[in-house]
């Protein structure tokens, strides 16, 4: 259905476009007079009021038509006296029988009506969606075509509209974050009605099995996130100290002594580390690195857990040494070449200028790469899942089992998808903090490398 | 011959395949000011970088002929650059100074050549060589400030000041005034003239002017080639070269 109604808009634009560029030469031709803009500025008017008067209707029945034929469905609904029904099973089973009349046989007659009830429905709905699509395309084109008149500057009325456009194109990200903001918050407070701030923020006892259905029997369950957010800060710890000598080395060797061309292939080859999927360094954490941290750890004596805090962070740092390298790589290019040829011509060697003068120069660019670095381990979650484990363990032996927030916030949202319960609504509070944490993250290495911007531009 | 501190032959330079200086030959007396002048492009300040191998950090640029300094060659894979470079000190035609304090910025070379034991000794060095560069009156009661801080004039004062530090022979000064106003410029003009006393001085210039005031010896150069060397005085006033009378009457360039 939507389909075809796609190609009814099409041919609508089309035509409208057609029309309008014919009608104001007709016009322009009848009055003697040029007009004011080109004749495809007052095409363009017509066919945008065409469009988005047609779009408008696309989406609200895409969005709402489903809704109000289900509510209308469900209240003319003969419910038998004293039977008990779950609504949304009721509707899923009504929508089979109405989508395959085969599944008709052996149901209650009160479904096999409800059901072609809904048929019918769905089709004056559709025959309404389309008759509503051409009247409102064709008030539009009626409307527009009123102004087709040299007179009529039609470019401004365009460049104002494309504005418009262009401002709702860019307010969709930001609404969309402010609204992830907010269900976060909501869902957040949800949660802290049930469990103390208290608790989740200082106690450091994290079991949130809890009974989530009458009946079933666990134990209280208790909420302390103080081992997950030390478990997190672990792995970042060992991922940073992977990945910040290594990025930065790799970044000196890129800007101050690899010449024009093997810069030009290692580091786009660098770059492809960041196009990894982070599932696939997952595996290679687990299968490969995790087993190898195990043995390492037999062999100087300490008892190492097959998934640890090691192996995950290890490789996360080979994850993000990229993202150090390369925007270290860039803060010390733009490192003026003056200081170097200035250090260089007093009869300074280049370690020595790389030492006294480009690093300090380089210097604060360089944490903001190391912070937007630590945000995006912070906020990694396929490779923890697959190779730091699940147990909430406090404790700083990065051979051990640890688990991140990003694991529990996914341990807490599998299984279960009814959001009524501290167990699953953890998942927003914890998911807040994470949020919290790396907002503050980048917005200091942002202004870090801002700053240093400022000093050298 | 005896007081001959540089001396160039027939130096070639090329950026990848297209040459930039065309055997150059040159003999540059000690404790004078020489000018390198010509149009933009003319090969001038390629020349200059030559002597102190500052070439060698663009990739694509290759140097063959012969220059030696006291007598010693240093277009050579065997030159050691470093010591060549602290014998021979640059000025940029932008000020750049390092964004460290005025103090580090004299201390750098000293402290990176080993030149001194003590903390007195240091102080000593800074103090003297930023009174040579004339600067040391304006920014005693401020050493600790950010050496970015200063004027531009200032700046370029504190980059001479840097330069003989580590107590070069030679100084090397590209364009050291095109980003000075006419003030500051008179006052390194004056550093200059003093500054002969004790070192051999190469300045590229665009100014005529400039080149006529604080110069000894003059060399023309024009599309990499050095059309005419000689006195300040007889380039300036009778050049044997029409090129050369004709650039510096203004009628190109």
């Amino acid at each position: 259905m939507f389909f075809w109604s796609l190609v009814l808009i099409a041919v609508g634009i089309f035509s409208s476009f057609i029309y309008g560029r014919s009608r104001i030469k007709l016009n322009s031709k009848k009055q003697g007079t040029k007009s004011k803009s080109l004749p495809n500025y007052y095409a363009q008017y017509v066919l945008m009021w065409c469009l988005f008067p047609a779009l408008i209707v696309y989406f609200s029945w895409a969005i709402f038509q489903e809704q109000i034929i289900q509510n209308i469905v469900i209240s003319n609904f003969e419910y038998i006296e004293g039977a008990v029904y779950n609504e949304g099973l009721l509707l899923a089973e009504i929508r089979n029988v109405a989508n395959n009349p085969s599944f008709a046989d052996g149901k209650s007659i009160e479904i096999i009506n409800a059901a072609s009830h809904y048929s019918s429905l769905r089709q004056i709905s559709q025959i309404s969606f389309y008759t509503s699509i051409i009247i409102i395309m064709l008030l539009g084109a009626l409307y527009a075509s009123q102004k087709l008149k040299p007179e009529f500057h039609a470019q401004h009325t365009i460049e104002k509209y494309i504005q418009y456009i262009l401002i709702f194109c860019s307010s969709v990200a930001i609404f969309t974050t402010i609204g992830i903001v907010f269900s976060l918050i909501f869902e957040s407070l949800r949660f802290f009605a049930e469990v103390s701030i208290f608790e989740f923020l200082f106690s450091t006892e994290w079991y949130p099995f809890i009974p989530i259905r009458e009946g079933q029997t666990a134990a209280e369950g208790s909420f302390g996130a103080v081992p997950i957010f030390a478990g997190t800060f672990l792995v970042m710890v060992v991922a940073m100290c992977v990945a910040a000598p290594l990025g930065l080395l790799t970044a000196i060797y890129l800007a101050e002594y690899a010449s024009q061309r093997v810069r030009k292939i290692v580091k786009p080859l660098l770059e492809i580390l960041a196009g990894i999927p982070t599932i696939v360094y997952g595996f290679f954490a687990f299968v490969s690195v995790a087993p190898f941290v195990k043995a390492f750890g037999q062999s100087i004596g300490i008892d190492a857990s097959p998934t640890s805090a090691l192996a995950a962070g290890m490789v996360m740092g080979v994850m993000i040494i990229p993202f150090i390298s390369s925007l270290s790589d860039d803060v010390i290019n733009s490192v003026p070449q003056s200081l170097r040829e200035a250090s260089l011509g007093i009869g300074a060697n280049k370690a020595e200028t790389i030492k006294k003068v480009i690093l300090p120069a380089a210097l604060p660019g360089i944490v903001g790469a190391f912070l937007l670095a630590i945000s995006r381990a912070i906020g990694e979650t396929m490779i923890v899942v697959v190779a730091a484990g699940t147990a909430p363990n406090l404790t700083g032996n990065p051979f051990e089992n640890v688990t991140t927030v990003t694991v529990q916030i996914v341990v807490a949202l599998i299984g279960d998808q009814e959001f009524d319960n501290p167990r699953t609504l953890s998942a927003f509070a914890l998911g807040l903090v994470l949020f919290v944490i790396t907002l503050f993250l980048n917005i200091i290495a942002l202004q870090i490398v801002k700053r240093y911007r400022e000093r050298y531009e | 011959m005896s007081n001959s501190k540089i001396l160039a032959n027939g130096v070639d330079v090329y950026y990848g395949s297209k040459q930039a200086l065309f055997g150059i030959s040159m003999d540059i007396k000690e404790k004078e000011v020489t000018a390198l002048i010509g149009p933009s492009g003319c090969g001038k300040s390629t020349f200059l970088r030559c002597i102190n191998r500052m070439n060698d950090l663009i990739e694509i640029c290759k140097v063959s002929g012969s220059i030696k300094v006291d007598n010693e060659e240093i277009i050579s894979e065997k030159t050691d650059v470093v010591s060549l470079r602290s014998k021979i000190g640059m000025v940029f035609q932008k000020p750049n100074p390092f964004p460290k304090s005025i103090f580090d910025n004299v201390a750098y070379g000293p402290t990176i050549h080993g030149l001194v034991d003590s903390k007195n000794d240091l102080e000593e060095i800074v103090h003297s060589s930023l009174k040579k560069a004339g600067l040391f009156d304006e920014v005693k009661d401020r050493l600790n400030e950010p050496g970015t801080s200063l004027s531009g004039g200032q700046q370029q004062r504190l980059c001479i000041a840097r330069a003989i530090a580590v107590n070069p022979e030679i100084i090397l000064m590209d364009e050291p005034c095109s980003a000075l106003d006419p003030i500051a410029t008179a006052i390194i003009e004056e550093l200059i003239d003093e500054l002969r006393l004790n070192y051999t001085i190469i300045i590229v210039t665009h100014s005529m002017q400039q080149a006529a005031r604080v110069s000894q010896k003059t060399c023309f150069f024009h599309l990499g080639e050095l059309i005419e060397t000689g006195e300040t005085n007889k380039i300036f006033t009778n050049p044997d070269n029409t090129k050369t009378q004709d650039y510096i009457t203004g009628r190109f360039g």
